[in-house]
């Protein structure tokens, strides 16, 4: 990798009860991403999606960038903005900022309807 | 009114965790991980892995039961109805196996306020059952309107 190259991009459309899958896999339950109902009377638009989830996708596309080894993945900081919303689709691209050796850093974004949902995603990479 | 930072520094009890091979599998398949190391135990190995290893954002899985005390703690005090997560980092060590214990510990690192609004920034520290150090996590929560 080097400074200016793009990842390859990761498109993911998380079906309608994907909220809930991620809710039973990562144990958190709160309503507002498996209760349309809830969501609506407290203002949200629907369920929404959960923001680690969407880290989770920014972290699937970086480490699928490093050659998909679980190792290659050092560390990621991120900003959850906006919210995420199930049956719409979530672009995660990405940029490297630096290189030193094995290691690489890559600047990402999730985006879902033109919106960022996470920004300002560093990662630090090292090839395996 | 400024946020009560009283709490900043605060520690709270470990937090132990057993990683299992089909919990792995059930979050790996809710974020869409498709790498078979998550899945077959001979991928696991052939790739010079110990077992089955857990995705990296699986950290939130074993420690979630240490941060939650933190969060919720009545002392830090924050207004949930107001509340957003607002950033998260993660730093990783030894990669964590099916088969590990993770013990998990959280502090309660910084309250502060900003714009009117309050952070409440907590740091876990998440070791393997040999002492390694697998992950360490840095939880920001915002509190609009403080």
């Amino acid at each position: 990798m080097d400074v200016g190259d793009s990842i390859p991009e990761l498109r993911v459309t998380p079906d309608r009860f994907l909220p809930h899958r991620y809710a039973g896999a990562s144990g958190d339950f709160n309503p507002i991403h498996i209760d349309r109902e809830f969501a609506t009377q407290v203002g949200l638009p629907g369920n929404i999606l959960h923001g680690l989830y969407g880290m989770a996708l920014v972290a699937r596309a970086n480490a699928a960038a490093a050659g998909g080894d679980p190792r290659s993945l050092k560390r990621l900081s991120v900003q959850f903005r906006g919210m995420g919303l199930p049956e719409q689709e979530i672009v995660v691209t990405g940029t490297v900022t630096a290189t030193d050796g094995d290691r690489a850093t890559v600047d990402t974004v999730a985006e879902q309807a033109g919106k960022q949902i996470i920004k300002n995603a560093v990662a630090e990479l090292r090839s395996p | 009114m400024p946020v009560d930072a009283s709490a900043k520094g605060k520690q709270y009890p470990p937090f132990e965790y057993e990683v299992g091979r089909e919990k792995i599998r059930e979050y790996a398949q809710a974020v869409g991980e498709d790498n078979a190391v998550y899945f077959d135990r001979g991928a696991a190995k052939a790739a010079g892995l110990r077992d089955v290893p857990a995705p990296p954002m699986f950290a939130v899985v074993y420690s979630a039961g240490a941060l939650g005390p933190a969060i919720l703690d009545p002392e830090v005090g924050i207004d949930f109805a107001r509340m957003v997560h607002g950033g998260q980092e993660f730093v990783w060590g030894e990669p964590v196996c099916s088969g590990d214990t993770i013990t998990t510990v959280a502090e309660c690192k910084d309250i502060f306020e900003k714009d009117g609004k309050g952070f409440y920034v907590f740091e876990s520290v998440s070791t393997n059952q040999d002492g390694q150090e697998v992950v360490r996590g840095a939880w920001t929560n915002i509190v609009r309107g403080v």
